[in-house]
């Protein structure tokens, strides 16, 4: 419950629907510029933390500091705009938009009723959504209606929307689900150039890729923490193995 | 006034409000199917109810000219035929129309609205603008004097009876029958449901023609305290949405909750203020609770 | 770059067609039809204020709203409070047993003009009223609703029994209101006559400037970010909420710029018919409102004013012949507009016409290569046509 100098700290955490335990008494921590994977199996309440951190989800007790501000409580657009981005399982973007436009409505300036109606496209914004374009993979796709875009190019779009914000905990919900093997080896190497100088939470089932990417790997089971460590660490860990073959 | 007086006229106005929450309810628990269950948006539900309540018209008028000895029996058999004939409409209407709406609940309600216009003007162009009252069957219309300056009538309790029949009808058939089970797998998980061989559509389409017929047995317990005309329904069509969704959409209990409370509100109030009055203290009240808590009273937490 | 050419040749088809509405509704009605008729399309307009209105909110910000009639009424009635206050001086109430009141208000025994009248002695205050009122009471419904959020089909539950309550309560309350009657016998504004022919006229043309006026606002809100935020709002909302955006005040912003609408429009009303009352406002005007947007494309601003005449003139013209065949129609416009036109006579407009007309403009400029990438610009206008368009023009294998 002290001031700490982790990026995000989640103490005591607990979460439930209807007296089923969705998240029990979890405690997480994670570090400047780390990128943690969370696996688990299915129903371990993996996306239920990721819809606490960003308040999705209101927690029923317990502690969520990002940088030492407590979030619980907080309306959702207030944690975003203190530096926390959330990619979704399914990837969430504007359809009907251009990919100028998507990045463009994610830049964060003219986030008020007025401001909104002030904002201009000028060109430190349309530089910036360029960058952003470039780093994503996507800057020959600026005029396509993003509807149109293939599946990864819409995960890499909504990373994109994510990184326009610069925020300073990314977390990214199965990120190279429905990828090919191109693909994912992209986004690996996406995810490692963009946890330069910030933090990332990603959950992923695929275990090479967790491999590839994680700094530090945390298994959850039945709302808890089960093991934490790096991948071999965990791997070799017997009530891993229990979980995810004992049943 | 003595304090036994008060206690009587409260008793009585609260008895009168039982007639409103017998219809109140009956209409709610038909739009709860409707809407709790389907997610449409019926606006039309109004007409059904009024198609039942011109059924009962029709009965008496044609008991009385072709089998008056008949007159005392024939309410029942109308309440019957007033599910079957709005039943019979839901499902004409659910299969013209409401089956290419799902998932468009917006629509649903524009559309159906639309089907209550022209419901509305094939009254008037059949019926006659003009509101009509069935012949109520003698036995309807005496009341029961318990005590001294106490007077409950009979129509009150027969139709109070009727709305608990028809609640527990629905809860049993919702919750014991194959058509409830067929129901609440389809509203839970329609891929699902349709995968282990429930035919969706043929439920959807039953379950929106009970829901209508419910609306319809609600007309003939409407005929018992008001004349029917053209535009009945609509007059009642707000009050039973602010049912439904005061009471929780999901429950049914909610529902009959929230209409027991409206309904009574609105009674009680009544004989404190002007009609009207009573009705814009009654609907504001709702209005305001539905502002600060709008998953009305009952509502469960889903994971979601 | 590809996007601004979508977008200026977009800015300038919408201009044009903006410029035609103009043309009809400020040299052609008027040359076409007497006073009378041009004073009837003059209350046809004031509706489309209130449908103007719904398209931003139900066809830009996805929320339906079934109350629109009430920030109607409640322009109009603010506008006919001040105007029967100035045809109800003493001198031409001296018959009344109190002199100087609304003559509803002698008849039902009231000797005193009630504090909430008093403002509407003055038209400044009264102009105000015109747009704060609607506006203040769509920022406390939308405020409670949209924070909590409450959308779709309970938020037009709610706007439903809002018009259910208002109506109640003015009829109930003759003695404040005109009940039933409504405000009726207004004769002037600030001492000028308003029912002559040239008074007629000139409110006309006040009616359809801030009409057009009022889209152009519109227009602009559509164009900047705040625009692509409803749109995109209305497809993902958590997306927007999770880009750090408060998604209610969007909303709230949005329903109230339609209620200020609405309640311009109901006060131009109150001027050019010369009465206001409790009919304008229940549920059945309102959701017939929402009709006028829904006809002449849920998107479209000029569309909707077209929709708003069309459905109108239909109305006045079948309910003076054949008043048992209007009902049938205006079912089947309701069934009609859902089922088989979403987007309205707007929607028709670009699926039919739109592609003969740009390819007219292609014949002529051949080799300029602006045409060819418009129809990406028609994103917000009429989504099924340009998104088969646009299929053909991406090399097949990326589509996937």
């Amino acid at each position: 419950m002290s001031n700490t100098d982790f990026t995000l700290a989640i103490e005591d955490l607990s979460v439930s629907f209807d007296g089923f335990k969705a998240i029990d008494a979890l405690t997480l921590y994670v570090d400047k510029n780390e990128l943690r994977v969370i696996i688990g199996p299915n129903g371990a309440g993996k996306t239920t933390l990721l819809d606490l951190i960003c308040g999705k989800t209101r927690a029923s007790g317990g502690s969520i500091k990002f940088k030492n501000t407590e979030l619980l409580g907080m309306a959702e657009y207030r944690r975003v705009r203190l530096g926390i981005g959330r990619k979704f399982q399914t990837p969430s973007i504007y359809e009907n938009l251009s990919v100028f436009k998507n990045l463009e409505v994610s830049f964060p300036r003219g986030r008020s009723v007025f401001g909104a109606l002030a904002f201009e496209c000028d060109q430190s914004v349309s530089a910036r959504i360029r960058e952003v374009a470039e780093e994503i993979g996507l800057e020959d796709k600026l005029d396509t209606e993003a509807g149109l875009l293939s599946h990864g190019q819409k995960q890499w779009l909504e990373i994109g929307m994510l990184l326009m914000q610069n925020p300073e905990l990314l977390m990214l919900d199965e990120p190279i689900a429905g990828m090919s093997a191109k693909e994912r080896e992209l986004t690996a190497e996406l995810l490692e150039r963009i946890c330069k100088n910030r933090s990332v939470i990603v959950i992923e089932h695929d275990m090479d890729f967790v491999k590839r990417i994680a700094h530090k790997v945390t298994v959850m089971h039945q709302g808890k923490i089960l093991a934490e460590g790096s991948m071999e660490q965990v791997q070799n860990h017997p009530k891993v193995i229990d979980v995810y073959l004992g049943h | 006034m003595t304090p036994s007086d008060i206690f009587n006229i409260t008793l009585m106005q609260g008895f009168a409000g039982l007639s409103l929450f017998a219809v109140l309810l009956l209409m709610g628990l038909g739009l709860a199917i409707i809407f709790g269950q389907m997610g449409v948006i019926n606006m039309a539900h109004g007409e059904f109810m009024t198609i039942g309540a011109y059924t009962v018209y029709l009965g008496s008028v044609l008991t009385a000219e072709y089998a008056p000895e008949f007159m005392p029996y024939y309410f029942p058999f109308a309440i019957v035929a007033a599910f079957f004939f709005a039943f019979i409409a839901g499902w004409l209407i659910e299969w013209g129309l409401i089956r290419f709406l799902y998932q468009r609940p917006l629509d649903t309600l524009l559309a159906t609205w639309g089907v209550s216009l022209a419901i509305q003007q094939i009254f008037r162009t059949c019926v006659g603008p003009k509101e009509v009252s069935p012949t109520l069957p003698d036995w309807l219309l005496g009341s029961w004097a318990p005590s001294e300056g106490l007077d409950i009538p009979i129509n009150g309790i027969f139709v109070l009876s009727l709305t608990i029949l028809v609640t527990l009808g629905v809860v049993l058939a919702l919750y014991r029958s194959r058509w409830g089970l067929r129901v609440r797998a389809t509203v839970s998980n329609r891929v699902m449901a349709n995968a282990t061989g429930i035919d969706t559509k043929k439920t959807d389409r039953l379950t929106f023609a009970i829901g209508c017929g419910i609306a319809g047995i609600a007309g003939a317990a409407f005929t018992t305290i008001g004349s029917t005309g053209p535009t009945s329904g609509q007059l009642y069509i707000v009050d039973a949405f602010l049912v439904v969704t005061f009471g929780g959409t999901a429950s049914l209990m909610g529902t009959v909750v929230s209409a027991f409370g409206i309904a009574q509100t609105q009674s009680i109030s009544e004989f404190f203020l002007a009609g009207s009055m009573a009705k814009v203290l009654t609907l504001s009240v709702i209005v305001l609770i539905l502002m600060i808590r709008p998953q009305g009273l009952f509502a469960s937490k889903v994971r979601h | 770059m590809n996007l601004n050419i979508f977008q200026s040749w977009n800015t300038r088809y919408q201009l044009i067609s903006l410029a035609v509405l103009g043309v009809i509704l400020m040299v052609a009605l008027p040359l076409c039809l007497d006073i009378f008729r041009l004073n009837m399309v003059g209350k046809y307009l004031t509706y489309a204020f209130v449908a103007i209105g719904l398209v931003m909110v139900w066809g830009y910000g996805g929320v339906l709203s079934l109350g629109q009639g009430v920030f109607f009424g409640l322009g109009g009635y603010a506008m006919a409070m001040y105007l029967k206050l100035e045809a109800s001086d003493p001198e031409s109430t001296a018959i009344q047993s109190t002199p100087g009141i609304p003559d509803f208000m002698d008849w039902n025994q009231l000797t005193e003009l009630p504090t909430f009248w008093l403002p509407f002695n003055s038209l400044p205050l009264t102009l105000i009223a015109v747009i704060v009122v609607p506006t203040l009471l769509a920022w406390m419904i939308s405020f409670a609703m949209f924070k909590r959020r409450v959308g779709g089909v309970y938020f037009a539950i709610i706007t439903q029994a809002v018009a259910l309550i208002l109506t109640v309560l003015i009829i109930g309350q003759q003695g404040y209101t005109g009940g039933v009657n409504g405000i009726t016998d207004l004769k002037t504004l600030h001492g000028w006559d308003t029912r002559t022919d040239s008074a007629k006229l000139i409110l006309y043309y006040l009616c359809v400037v801030l009409l057009l006026a009022s889209i152009l606002l519109c227009r602009w809100i559509q164009t900047s970010k705040l625009g692509t935020l409803l749109l995109a709002m209305r497809d993902k909302e958590e997306r927007i909420r999770f880009s750090g955006y408060d998604v209610s005040s969007f909303k709230i912003f949005t329903f109230c710029l339609a209620a200020a609408l609405s309640g311009i429009g109901g006060a131009m009303f109150t001027l050019q018919v010369g009465f206001m009352s409790p009919s304008f406002i229940g549920i059945v005007p309102s959701i017939e409102m929402v009709i006028y947007a829904a006809v002449g494309g849920r998107l479209s601003l000029v569309g909707a004013v077209y929709g708003t005449l069309l459905v109108n003139s239909g109305k006045t013209l079948f309910s003076e012949t054949f008043p048992d065949i209007w009902l049938f129609l205006m079912a089947a416009l309701f069934i009609g507009v859902t089922m088989a036109f979403p987007m309205g006579l707007a929607g028709l407009w670009d699926k039919y016409v739109t592609p003969c007309w740009k390819r007219w403009l292609q014949a002529r400029r051949a080799p300029a290569p602006q045409v060819k990438a418009a129809p990406g610009a028609q994103a917000e206008v009429s989504r099924k046509v340009n998104v088969s368009s646009i299929h053909e023009e991406i090399p097949a294998g990326l589509g996937a």
